[in-house]
């Protein structure tokens, strides 16, 4: 039998080739491995196998799976496909759009220099996935075949969305936005900055879509009306919270929370009110609403755009095919173990996932460790019992120098890090201290794969 | 959070402080040996020393509390929990008892160097 031929139907029984006496050899390690007990990645005992691994971003997720299988496998040949040079610190996007912290703040470095030993960077985009033919196609039309490919590649803000929207514009005009980049989140400060000396009406919302760090337009709406309440220019404005349905937050708790400090800060509220044009001009927003569409004059406006998954992704197999999910292309998971429904070769982590909630760096921390441990165990011939049950985080900052540590899961319930401790609906300044000095040193540790 | 683990607390701590976090360690370590050779020493700790370093330690408390808010953007008078002012009171004492080591090590190594010399 041909190596290639052999190949194939070790795949078809969802195996890869695999040292057998070496992986018998493994001892403890190995056993606890196969049992799909994690060791920590340090300690582990390394893998031997052959296998050709893809990951397809080398943003936070894309890194922290290299990281540990770079330090798990012994002889597998792992590529990392990622075009961009410069590696982001999205969460801390909210803090240089609330002039906490400088714009340089959020590059960490370059990708290059996250990229783990024995790991090749190949700096192109991934152009096609064909999950049925085992191999990506690249940017270049470099075809990349593999036995496991991980999809990492983040999602797509879709800003083509907004009739009369124009990201050139961002930091003129009393326009913000805060995702779209390091640059538009320090603009956007800058416009906050002048907007809160001299009042006017603010406007803020939330796209219909799935979004990364949903408490973030929260955040943001909370940080501009601490600012006018310290700079005594309050009375002189009008804020305006616009909601993309009935709640303000996923979590119904949460949301009652929201609900209550916005009432009590003077935030008004509009429900089912979803951003689907801007006249940038005039300076006036136009929002979709189940009466007909709703145009809002504003002096400021943090606009968010629609996020979907990447067109290569979007518009390939491996997108959920019904559902909710289905329409802007996440990918088909399941939900627990994060392998595609459909490939099971093929695991999706990160924002590009089509699971509820948590696209976030706090989902990627816990959701890499369960699909790399799948990934290895099918390596060793095994079974992990590893299960992400959503957990995510959110340090929902409410006004400059305290937030309240949101941390949930799939079901909704509070599942907190810090019981009888650090209570989850409390606004508290060691939450705030968590998230300006803790968080993202403990994310530059995931990208390395020690945290 | 799911889990605590000292390797992981310790990677943290290295990507925030990086090179200071070995540097501080050592201050740490060299206080604490310097201070209890000292009083192996001398058999006893000597009272007009340890309140002229307690009276600096006072000084250290609030040194604590201002990089604090410096470096989080912040101060204790956002304190709005139980918590919060468990925390002010831990970081003022981690200043306090810090200086007050260092101080006293500092002071009695220097009476035993003149001592000698």
């Amino acid at each position: 039998m041909k190596d290639e031929e052999r190949q194939d139907d070790v795949l078809a029984q969802g195996h890869v080739p695999c040292d057998r006496r070496r992986f018998l050899s493994l001892g403890v390690g190995g056993a606890l491995l196969a049992a799909g007990l994690s060791a920590p990645v340090q300690a582990a005992e390394r893998l031997k196998s052959s296998a050709r691994i893809v990951i397809a971003g080398a943003g936070a997720a894309g890194l922290a799976a290299a990281a540990r299988l770079a330090a798990r496998l012994d002889g597998a040949k792992i590529t990392l496909i990622d075009a961009r040079k410069e590696h982001l610190y999205q969460p801390g996007y909210t803090l240089v759009a609330a002039g906490i912290k400088p714009q340089n703040y959020v590059v960490v470095g370059r990708t290059a220099d996250f990229v783990p030993r024995g790991v090749e960077l190949l700096e192109e985009s991934v152009a096609e996935f064909d999950p049925e033919g085992n191999r990506v196609v690249t940017s270049s039309g470099k075809t990349i075949n593999y036995d496991y490919l991980i999809v990492t590649t983040g999602l797509k803000l879709d800003y083509d969305a907004l009739e009369g929207m124009d990201v050139s514009r961002i930091g003129k005009d009393g326009l913000g936005s805060v995702y779209h980049s390091p640059a538009a989140a320090a603009a956007t400060w800058a416009l906050v900055d002048d907007f809160t000396r001299r009042g006017g009406v603010g406007v803020f919302c939330r796209p219909a879509t799935e979004m990364k760090c949903a408490g973030a337009p929260l955040k943001h709406t909370f940080i501009t009306e601490d600012y006018f309440r310290r700079r005594g220019t309050r009375g002189k404005t009008e804020l305006i919270y616009h909601a993309h349905n009935k709640a303000l937050f996923s979590v119904p708790i949460v949301s009652e929370k929201v609900r209550m400090l916005f009432r009590e800060r003077g935030i008004k509220t509009r429900y089912d009110h979803v951003l689907t044009g801007i006249d940038i001009g005039r300076r006036i927003a136009v929002f979709t609403t189940p009466q007909g569409k709703v145009e809002q004059p504003y002096d400021f406006i943090n606009v968010i755009p629609p996020m979907r998954a990447p067109d290569p992704v979007r518009f390939s197999p491996l997108a959920w095919q019904t559902g909710d999910f289905a329409a802007d292309g996440w990918m088909e998971v399941d939900r627990a173990t994060l392998r595609h429904k459909r490939f099971p070769n093929v695991f999706g982590v990160g924002d590009v996932a089509g699971v509820p909630k948590g696209k976030t760096a706090a989902s990627v921390k816990w959701q890499v460790p369960v699909a790399v441990d799948h990934l290895l165990a099918d390596l060793a011939g095994g079974k992990s019992e590893q299960r992400y049950e959503g957990y995510t985080s959110c340090p929902l900052i409410t006004q400059l120098g305290r937030a309240m540590l949101v941390e949930f899961d799939y079901e909704n319930n509070l599942v907190p890090s810090f019981p009888g401790v650090v209570a989850p609906l409390e606004e508290l300044w060691v939450t705030w201290v968590m998230k300006t000095m803790a968080l993202k040193p403990t994310y530059v540790a995931m990208l390395r794969g020690r945290a | 959070m799911k889990e605590f683990d000292p390797l992981v607390i310790l990677a943290v701590f290295q990507e925030m402080l990086g090179f200071w976090l070995w540097v501080l360690l050592l201050l740490a370590i060299g206080g604490i040996v310097a201070f209890l050779v000292l009083w192996i020493r001398e058999q006893h700790l000597v009272s007009r020393r340890l309140v002229q370093s307690e009276a600096v330690g006072l000084l250290g408390g609030v040194l604590a509390l201002v990089i604090m808010a410096k470096v989080s953007s912040s101060g204790f008078t956002d304190a709005g929990g139980p918590l919060d002012w468990l925390l002010v009171g831990v970081i003022y004492g981690i200043g306090f008892i810090g200086t007050v080591i260092l101080v006293y090590a500092l002071m009695g190594w220097w009476d035993q160097f003149r001592r000698q010399s």
